[in-house]
């Protein structure tokens, strides 16, 4: 392993916090471009000090649109929707609408608050967070607490954590609440002096004024409060006044972790919420006809309750031992699935169908085509926290207690259910132990509600691993034709048809492209038409290029796993872009280097070749592969080493799947500005991980109606064994002054950078992805009646 | 019902609950100890991994009746206790390093680093990381190791 894990750009971590003066000094005439289009630009910060007995500012959210690129080599290609406008545009314009909601709190304590109204599943936004606040706020980072709102119906869209957007959609609304609440608390103190504003400044939490004068911002926060809403507007700090954004900070709640005190859904200590389990269906979505065994279940050790629901059969125990028990004892007898008799084949062939065809392009005489058609098999996005919710229904309302990226939307959902005011339906956001797209369907929460609601007592029910394997949300199955065209050091043409086993967005995003459809380019695109279209790019000038996406509604229980069409879509490219360095005679990097679109694009390119130093002489059946992908108004490199040797693919691991292995990873960032160099390198970490295990060992198998996975010695995530013995990520120098998303980034150009080393190592293009999904079951399914296997009973055996 | 009785975190206790229940469900649902996570009941993801004895092991695949009065069984929450301090220089690792993400894994993740560098010796190689099978999705494994043979430097 390297000891390169800091080659972090950016600030360093411990510089000293410099007295900012007040007021901050005029915003520079000459506004970057970008500044203009993004954010708040020399107007200032707006917010507004709302009536109560300490500070309280709201400020409103803010968003734009971004210059079209500019195209400087080969047959430039029009830029496709998302150069244009991508899905996090849409997110920022809808969170517009719902301006001025959200607050920063200073108390008397000398503390500040923000209840975040976002899900924290472990892309670190509450450091983010925490870090803009101290920024504007000129408050220490450990005097601010940043907690996850309730779910707030009043704030329509601005409720959803997803497409990597947190941080663009909030970057200016909650440095300017920080910003108005630093100024209301000097013209406090100046008030409180009798001296100018301008003469003060401030730092660590407290106002400084002439002749030594110092006064804490808990001292000040009684006479800075108002007892009306009054209107502020204050000047941003410009970017060469930053202490804090760009600086490497480590998580806010990396001490709760490491101590085991972080509280997730599962560790909720609410009165009377016993374990609660759901037996399920031998195929997906079955659903229970009836229980011949009710009575003997229901006296069984330690068990309280069973009822049937609609998904299956609750149990309520005293422990989720004696829940596992219960579920494995009854018998139920369940109606048809979904996807009964269907198989991995059966829904190949029916994409197959659905392909949109390639077209034959009118090229001149001489050209060279290259084409492939790549299949991904179904992914499971379970993270490592299974599905949970504690739920309590009672006459007087519904609480709630859950990972909920869309809570509002759940929220709604129950209160129309149960004939209930939304008034009476409290849901409380839980930390989330990951999510990767999970937690944006809360149908555990929902199942909660329900079991509560049978039982008539609270429940804190969770989803065993298998459930999560078998019943859980999936990467739907896709395939990937692309055809180009070559002639003459030109690519002439680029076609590209997705074809997915649809992806379920029914979890709220819809209402918001209903809302602003009109304004997307393009005009009326089905929903999950709309959403490719905002993520999907070539980010090469390959002359007429046109992506397609056709969907197939299969009724699988499906969802937008991190980075959604991206992976899939950008391995297909890259593998293709190999293909077609091969006929212009070039190598890979070169090629790319004379087809990228823009010089962010050749930067992160350049810094990956340069770092992994590509084009070294490798030994026969190992080889680099480099990748580029563009989204979230951010470029990314990934340059990958892999060894495909028989002994590296052959290593024994008991109840492992090795084979071909990455030896070195080198992934280049450019997100826009950087807020937290470290907790992006950790995002950039984990997307590689990911890629890895898409692109070698990933993958559900569907047989008969049901995935056959049921553990983590089946589905093959990433592991120590398949892990990269040297991995370097390299942050960027920040480009713009708006930040990119991050939390989903890493995952594609590492996904096709591993695809591009596997070609080059085998001399076959891959055509599978996972490689592995077609080779003999490397596990031995576990039964689907009972639904869920018993627990082991020998873990001394094996202490070490 | 049987009366079981164990010691935890230094603790003796004793708890009335059938033979056959795990470990790791006496730990969490009963004594309220949700350090050890849950990530599959199969003794595969070794999210709970605590120590018996001093050794790593998943309470999830051990029946309360296995484990003896004088058996001491440690969580996360009781490691710093086992070196007299607020936190285990695996933990202080942990935090310099800034390994968690979700943090889901790494009570497990820590409970397992700190048994597999005692089994060692010290420092892990390649080979001895491949025997650790805790599972991070989030997938922080690059911390992990840097963490681990910067916590084994300081044990």
């Amino acid at each position: 392993m390297t000891a390169t894990r800091r080659p972090i750009s950016g600030k360093a971590d411990a510089e000293p916090r410099r007295p900012m003066p007040y007021p901050r000094p005029a915003a520079p005439d000459v506004v970057p471009a970008d500044e203009e289009k993004h954010g708040p630009g020399r107007r200032g910060f707006l917010g507004w000090v709302l009536a109560a007995p300490t500070l309280m500012v709201a400020a409103p959210m803010a968003g734009g649109l971004i210059a079209p690129p500019r195209a400087d080599a080969a047959i430039p290609s029009l830029p496709a929707p998302s150069d244009l406008f991508d899905l996090g545009d849409l997110q920022d314009l809808a969170a517009v609408a719902t301006s001025n909601l959200i607050t920063v709190v200073v108390h008397e304590d000398g503390t500040a608050s923000f209840a975040l109204p976002r899900a924290e599943v472990g892309q670190g936004i509450t450091t983010s967070t925490t870090m803009l606040i101290a920024e504007e706020l000129d408050l220490p980072m450990d005097k601010i607490t940043v907690t996850l709102a309730d779910a707030r119906p009043e704030l329509l869209f601005n409720q959803l954590t997803g497409g990597s957007n947190t941080t663009r959609s909030t970057y200016h609304a909650i440095r300017s609440a920080a910003a108005v609440a630093r100024a209301r608390l000097v013209e406090a103190a100046a008030a409180q002096w009798g001296v100018a504003a301008s003469t003060l400044t401030t730092s660590d939490g407290v106002v400084r004024g002439p002749g030594g004068r110092t006064a804490g911002y808990g001292s000040l926060t009684k006479a800075a409060a108002s007892s009306t809403l009054t209107k502020l507007q204050v000047a941003p700090k410009s970017a060469d006044e930053f202490a804090v954004i760009g600086t490497s900070r480590n998580r806010v709640d990396a001490l709760a972790a490491v101590t085991g005190r972080k509280t997730f859904a599962m560790d909720l200590k609410v009165p009377g919420a016993l374990p609660t389990m759901v037996a399920r269906p031998p195929t997906i979505n079955g659903k229970p006809k009836s229980v011949a065994n009710l009575a003997a279940v229901r006296a069984m050790p330690g068990i309280t309750d069973v009822a049937m629901i609609s998904t299956g059969v609750a149990v309520r125990g005293r422990t989720f031992g004696h829940c596992i028990d219960a579920v494995r004892a009854l018998q139920v007898a369940w109606g048809p699935g979904t996807e009964d008799g269907k198989s991995d084949a059966t829904v190949l062939a029916e994409l197959k169908r659905a392909e949109i065809p390639l077209l034959v392009p009118g090229v001149p005489l001489l050209t060279k085509t290259v084409e492939g058609r790549f299949t991904f098999r179904f992914r499971s996005n379970s993270p490592l926290e299974t599905g949970c919710a504690v739920a309590d229904y009672r006459a007087d309302g519904i609480e709630v207690w859950s990972s909920l990226k869309v809570p509002i939307v759940f929220k709604e959902q129950v209160a129309a259910k149960y004939g209930v005011a939304l008034d009476k339906v409290k849901v409380h956001v839980t930390e989330g132990g990951g999510s990767f797209g999970r937690h944006l369907f809360s149908d555990t929460a929902l199942e909660a509600v329900e079991a509560s609601k049978a039982f008539g007592k609270p429940v804190r029910l969770m989803w065993h691993r298998t459930d999560d394997f078998r019943q859980g949300r999936t990467h739907p199955m896709a395939t990937s034709r692309i055809r180009a065209t070559y002639l003459a050091g030109n690519v002439l043409t680029f076609e590209q048809r997705h074809t997915s086993v649809s992806t379920d967005f029914t979890h709220g995003l819809g209402e918001m492209l209903t809302a602003f459809s009109a304004k997307l380019p393009g005009g009326n695109y089905t929903f999950a038409q709309s959403i490719f279209e905002l993520t999907a790019n070539v980010p090469y000038n390959y002359g007429v290029t046109t992506q397609l996406l056709n969907e197939v509604d299969l009724g699988f229980n499906t969802g937008s796993m991190r980075n959604i069409y991206s992976p899939d879509v950008c391995t297909a490219q890259e593998l293709i872009t190999d293909q077609l360095a091969t006929i212009a005679h070039k190598d890979p990097y070169t090629f790319r280097r004379a087809f990228l679109k823009n010089a962010r694009g050749r930067a992160v390119l350049d810094k990956v070749a340069q770092v992994g130093n590509w084009g070294r002489a490798m030994p026969a059946g190992t080889a680099q592969g480099i990748a580029v992908h563009s989204e979230y108004k951010g470029y990314c490199a990934c340059l990958v080493e892999i060894d495909c040797r028989p002994e590296t693919v052959n290593r024994k691991i008991r109840e492992a799947y090795t084979g071909p292995r990455v030896t070195k990873v080198v992934f280049a960032v450019d997100v826009g500005l950087v807020i937290n160099p470290t907790g992006l390198e950790a995002q950039m970490q984990g997307g590689i991980m990911d890629g890895i295990a898409q692109t070698l060992t990933s993958s559900l198998h569907l047989e008969n109606g049901a995935f056959l996975e049921g553990s983590w010695d089946h589905y093959f995530y990433t592991r120590q064994w398949n892990v990269p013995p040297e991995i370097q990520v390299v942050i960027m120098p920040s480009t713009s002054t708006s930040p990119g998303g991050a939390g989903e980034f890493g995952v594609a150009a590492s996904m096709a950078a591993v695809a591009c080393a596997y070609a080059r190592a085998t001399g076959k293009l891959p055509t599978e992805f996972p490689i592995n999904h077609n080779e003999p079951l490397a596990f031995e399914p576990l039964p689907t009646v009972p639904p869920i296997p018993q627990s082991p009973t020998n873990g001394l055996d094996s202490a070490y | 019902m049987p009366t079981q009785t164990f010691i935890v975190n230094g603790e003796k206790i004793s708890v009335d609950v059938e033979d056959d229940v795990r470990l790791l469900w006496v730990l969490r649902d009963i004594l309220g100890l949700t350090g050890p996570k849950y990530g599959c009941g199969l003794d595969v993801c070794k999210a709970c991994t605590s120590h018996i004895n001093g050794k790593a092991f998943n309470p999830c695949a051990v029946q309360v009746k296995d484990v003896g009065p004088t058996d001491e069984i440690t969580t996360i929450e009781g490691l710093p206790a086992t070196v007299g301090r607020d936190l285990h220089p695996m933990q202080e690792a942990w935090l310099e390093v800034d390994v968690a993400q979700c943090g889901y894994c790494q009570p497990g993740q820590i409970m397992a680093a700190v048994a597999k560098v005692r089994e060692k010796g010290g420092a892990l190689t390649q080979a001895d990381f491949d025997e650790i099978r805790n599972i991070c999705r989030c997938g922080t494994y690059d911390r992990i190791r840097e963490a681990i043979n910067a916590g084994a430097a300081k044990m």
